[in-house]
C-alpha cells in the first residue's frame, strides 16, 4: 500500500485498454459478419497494408505523418480535462492558429529573418493565436460564468466564419496552381521544417514536426508530474474546492490552463503546413475533434496518448485496405466510434474495480475482517 | 428565480399562490412589452435601412425552417438536462435522425421517415444512458463519442442502403417525397399589404404571412412541442419526478423515485426529439439525406437552451434567433445583416441604459463600447461580408452568455454522477 507501483492498482488501468480494444474489435467483427463480410479477411488485409506488404513503408510513413496531428491535438485537450475543463474549441483554435501563421510565414514581413528564426516565428505565432482564441472563452468563463463548453464550441464557428473571410483572393488566399481550390499562399522553402529521410519503398518523408510533438509530450509529462502548477492543476481537476481551500487561485488556474491549451492547439496545423502540405487548405478541420477522442483512449497520459494517436491513425489508413477487400471503409469510422465509447466504459469500470479493492485493503490493514462493498447498482 | 422553479422550494423561499400567479402574469406583460417594443424598432430600422427583407414573409417562412431542428435540438437538450445529463451527444443523435429520417421515408413512407428518425436518435440516446446512468462515464466524454459513433454509423448505413439506390450514394440519398404542407387559408391576400412597405403593418402583414403559409406538417408538430414539453415537466408528476432528478436525485430517491428510470427516459426522449430534428433537415429541410447536413446544429440546440435558461420557452426564442439569422444568411441578405446590425446598436444601447440604471457599472459600460463600435461599422460600411454574417448568431449567443449567465441557472445536479444508494 505505501508502494507507488502497487501492482493491484495498476493492473486494472492497464488491462482495462486492452481489453476494450479487443471488445472493440469484437464488436466490429460482429458488424462484419452481420453484413456479409468476413471479418478476419478485414482484419488480415489492415494488418498487411500498415507492416508486412508493399504499401507498409508508404502506410507506416503517413500513420506516424498523421498521428503527429492527433498527438498535438489530443495534448491539447489533456490539459484541460486534468483541470476538469473541456477544451471543445481546439478545432477553431488550430484553424485559425495555421491560417494566421502559414499567412505571416509567406509574407514578406518574415522574409529578411534566417531561416530557422522564421520557422521558430511561425511556430510561437501560432501558439500565440492559438492562446488569445482559446483565452476568450477562459476569461468568459471567469468574469461572466459562461460554461467553456459552450463556449469554445461558439467560438469554433466563428472561426469557420473567419477562415471563410480570410481564404479568399482578396485577402490571404490564392487559386492553387492546376485547380479551382483556394489555399493560402505557399509558404518559401526557409520556412519549411526539416523532415527525416524516407523508409525505402516509398517517397513519403516522416515529417521532423515529429520530434516537437514528442518533445511536447514531455513537457507535459513534467508540467504535470513534476511542477507546482502542475500539482495546483491536477488538484483543481480533483477537487476544485478542496484546492481553492489550500490556496490556489481558481480564476488564475483556469485562464493560464486553457491558454496553454490552447497554445499546443495552435500548433495542431502545423506539421500539415511546415513538413507537408505548405499550405492551409479551406477544408482544414476536424483534428480537434479527433483530438478529444485520442485524449480519452490515452488517458490523458502522454504516453498512452501516443498510442491512441497512432492507433487511429492507423485505422484511418486502413479505409484503403478494406476498400480493396470491398469492404466498405466507412466500417473504419464505426470502429473508432465503438472503440471511443467502450474504452470509456471499460476505464470507468476499472477504475471501479480498483476503487473496491482500495477499500478492501484499507479494511485489511485497519484491522476490518470485511470492508463496506462500494455500491453497485443498475450495472 | 422565482420559487416555481427549484423543484423542493424551503419552506422560507416558498411563495404564496397568489404572488406566484402575479409574478407570471408580470412576466408575460414584460415578454409582450418587450416583443412589441423590438418589433417597432425592427421595423424603424426596415424603413430607415430600406432592407426590405428584414421583414419579408420569404425571412420568416426560411426563419422557421431553420429554426425548427435547432429548436427539436434544443428541446432534446432540455429533456436530457432536466433530468440530470449532460447531453453534447445532441449533434450524433441529430445525425442518426437525418439518416433514419431518409431511409424511413424511403422504406416506409413520409410518415415513417418521421417515426425512424426519432427512433434512430432514441437508440443513440439509449446508449448515452446506458453509458451515463448506468456506467457513470463522464457525460461530455460519453457525449463526445456518441457524436464520433453518429457520424460512423450513418455513413456505414448508407453505404447498405443509400449507395444501393438509384441516385443516391454513401454520401447522400435519392430525393424524398415531401411530408404535406399546410397554409391559413386567406393569409396569401397579406401580400399586398406587405407589398406597400408601410411602416410596421406591412411589418407585420409580412412576419404573419411567413409565419402561416406553407408550412410542413412537421413544422407544426415541431411546434406543439414546446408548450407540450412544458406541460409535461412543468405540470405533471411525471414531470416533476424528471426534474427532480435533475435538481436533487439524493431527495427523490428518498420518496420513491426510480433515479435511473427516469434519466433512462429523459435521455432516450431527449435523443428521439434529436433525432426527429435531424429528420426534419433531411425531409423538409432540404428533401435529400446529405453527410455533414447537420453541420453543428446539435451544438448550437445545446445553445439555445442554455440561452432560454433551461426552459421551452427561452429556448424557442433562441432558436428563432438563430433561425432569423440563418435565413437572412440563406437569402444572400447581406444587406439586411447590415440593417440587422443597427438594430443591435439600438438594443445592446438599450441594455448599457438598463445596466446603468440599476448600477451595474461594468456590464453598462461594457455594452456601450460594444455598441459604439457596432454604430460605427454601421455607418462605414454599406455591406457586410457574407463570413460575418454566417458568424454573427454565434457571436449574438456569445454576447448574450456574456452578458446574461449569471442569471442563468442549470438543474442543480446536472451533469453530476449518480449512484443508488450511494454517499
Amino acid at each position: 500500500m505505501t508502494s507507488r507501483f502497487d501492482i493491484r492498482r495498476v493492473l486494472p488501468s492497464v488491462i482495462a485498454p486492452i481489453a476494450a480494444v479487443l471488445l472493440a474489435a469484437g464488436i466490429c467483427s460482429l458488424i462484419l459478419i452481420s453484413s456479409g463480410k468476413n471479418p478476419s479477411v478485414a482484419f488480415g488485409a489492415m494488418f498487411d497494408r500498415a507492416f508486412v506488404g508493399e504499401a507498409s513503408p508508404a502506410t507506416l510513413t503517413n500513420i506516424i505523418n498523421k498521428s503527429t496531428g492527433y498527438y498535438l491535438s489530443a495534448i491539447a485537450v489533456a490539459i484541460g480535462f486534468r483541470m476538469g475543463l473541456f477544451n471543445i474549441g481546439v478545432d477553431g483554435q488550430y484553424r485559425l492558429a495555421a491560417v494566421l501563421a502559414g499567412g505571416l510565414g509567406a509574407s514578406s514581413m518574415v522574409a529578411w529573418m534566417p531561416g530557422p528564426l522564421q520557422i521558430l516565428t511561425v511556430i510561437i505565432v501560432a501558439m500565440v493565436v492559438g492562446g488569445i482564441w482559446a483565452g476568450i472563452a477562459a476569461l468568459l468563463k471567469v468574469y461572466r460564468g459562461v460554461s467553456e463548453v459552450i463556449s469554445t464550441i461558439m467560438l469554433n464557428f466563428v472561426s469557420g466564419s473567419i477562415l471563410a473571410y480570410l481564404l479568399t483572393t482578396d485577402r490571404l488566399g490564392v487559386i492553387a496552381p492546376g485547380g479551382q481550390l483556394i489555399t493560402s499562399r505557399p509558404l518559401p522553402a526557409d520556412t519549411h521544417m526539416p523532415n527525416f529521410t524516407h523508409l525505402t519503398g516509398t517517397s513519403n518523408r516522416i515529417v521532423g514536426f515529429t520530434l516537437i510533438a514528442a518533445a511536447l509530450g514531455f513537457a507535459y509529462w513534467f508540467l504535470l508530474g513534476r511542477t507546482r502548477f502542475g500539482f495546483d492543476l491536477r488538484a483543481s481537476g480533483l477537487n476544485a474546492s478542496a484546492a481553492v481551500a489550500s490556496g490556489v487561485n481558481a480564476k488564475r488556474m483556469i485562464v493560464m490552463t486553457m491558454v496553454i491549451s490552447g497554445g499546443v492547439a495552435g500548433l495542431v496545423g502545423l506539421p500539415d503546413l511546415m513538413g507537408h502540405d505548405y499550405v492551409v487548405y479551406t477544408t482544414i478541420g476536424g483534428l480537434g475533434f479527433t483530438g478529444i477522442a485520442v485524449a480519452l483512449l490515452g488517458r490523458n497520459h502522454p504516453v498512452g496518448i501516443a498510442f491512441a494517436a497512432l492507433l487511429w491513425a492507423f485505422l484511418d489508413e486502413s479505409r484503403f485496405a478494406l476498400d480493396l477487400q470491398d469492404i466498405p471503409k466507412e466500417t473504419i469510422v464505426i470502429m473508432q466510434g465503438v472503440t471511443v465509447l467502450v474504452v470509456v466504459v471499460a476505464y470507468e469500470l476499472a477504475a471501479r474495480i480498483s476503487r473496491r479493492q482500495q477499500q478492501r485493503i484499507v479494511g485489511q490493514a485497519t484491522g476490518e475482517t470485511q470492508a463496506t462493498p462500494a455500491p453497485v447498482g443498475g450495472a | 428565480m422565482s420559487g416555481e422553479s427549484t423543484v423542493v422550494a424551503p419552506p422560507a423561499q416558498r411563495a404564496s399562490v397568489a404572488s406566484l400567479v402575479s409574478g407570471r402574469r408580470a412576466r408575460l406583460a414584460w415578454t409582450l412589452i418587450a416583443v412589441a417594443a423590438g418589433l417597432l424598432v425592427f421595423s424603424a430600422v426596415r424603413v430607415i435601412t430600406g432592407a426590405q427583407d428584414l421583414t419579408s414573409a420569404g425571412a420568416f417562412g426560411a426563419m422557421l425552417t431553420a429554426a425548427v431542428p435547432i429548436g427539436l435540438a434544443g428541446l432534446g437538450g432540455l429533456w436530457s438536462e432536466r433530468s440530470g445529463v449532460v447531453n453534447i451527444g445532441l449533434e450524433g443523435m441529430m445525425i442518426l435522425g437525418t439518416w433514419g429520417g431518409a431511409w424511413g421515408a424511403i422504406t416506409f413512407g413520409v410518415w415513417g421517415g418521421v417515426i425512424v428518425g426519432a427512433l434512430a436518435g432514441a437508440v443513440g440516446g439509449l446508449l448515452h444512458a446506458l453509458a451515463t446512468v448506468t456506467f457513470n462515464v463522464d457525460h461530455i466524454v460519453s457525449g463526445v463519442a456518441i457524436t464520433i459513433l453518429g457520424t460512423g454509423a450513418a455513413r456505414y448505413l448508407s453505404s447498405f442502403t443509400f449507395a444501393k439506390m438509384p441516385g443516391g450514394g454513401v454520401t447522400q440519398s435519392p430525393y424524398l417525397a415531401q411530408l404535406p404542407r399546410f397554409s391559413l387559408p386567406g393569409v396569401d391576400h397579406l401580400d399586398g399589404l406587405e407589398r406597400r412597405h408601410w411602416f410596421l403593418i406591412s411589418d407585420l402583414g409580412g412576419i404573419v404571412r411567413g409565419l402561416l403559409t406553407n408550412v410542413s406538417a412537421l413544422t407544426v408538430i415541431a411546434i406543439l412541442l414546446v408548450p407540450a414539453t412544458y406541460y409535461v415537466l412543468w405540470r405533471t408528476p411525471f414531470g416533476l419526478r424528471l426534474r427532480s432528478c435533475g435538481e436533487n436525485p439524493r431527495a427523490a430517491e428518498s420518496l420513491g423515485v426510480n433515479v435511473y428510470l427516469y434519466k433512462y427516459l429523459g435521455v432516450v426522449i431527449s435523443g428521439g426529439l434529436a433525432g426527429l430534428g435531424g429528420a426534419f433537415l433531411s425531409m423538409v429541410g432540404s428533401s435529400i439525406y446529405r453527410e455533414g447536413q447537420t453541420a453543428g446544429r446539435g451544438y448550437i440546440g445545446l445553445a439555445t437552451m442554455i440561452f432560454g435558461n433551461w426552459r421551452p420557452g427561452g429556448l424557442a426564442a433562441g432558436a428563432a434567433l438563430f433561425g432569423y439569422t440563418d435565413a437572412l444568411q440563406l437569402r444572400g441578405g447581406s444587406d439586411s445583416v447590415h440593417g440587422l446590425l443597427l438594430f443591435i446598436t439600438i438594443a445592446l444601447a438599450a441594455i448599457a441604459v438598463y445596466q446603468l440604471v440599476r448600477g451595474n457599472r461594468a456590464v453598462g459600460i461594457a455594452s456601450l463600447v460594444i455598441a459604439a463600435l457596432a454604430a460605427i461599422w454601421f455607418g462605414t460600411t454599406r455591406q457586410l461580408p457574407i463570413p460575418f454574417v454566417q458568424a454573427m448568431p454565434y457571436v449574438v449567443t456569445l454576447v448574450v452568455l456574456a452578458l446574461a449567465s449569471q442569471r442563468l441557472r442549470m438543474p442543480a445536479a446536472d451533469g453530476q454522477p449518480y449512484r443508488k444508494g450511494g454517499d
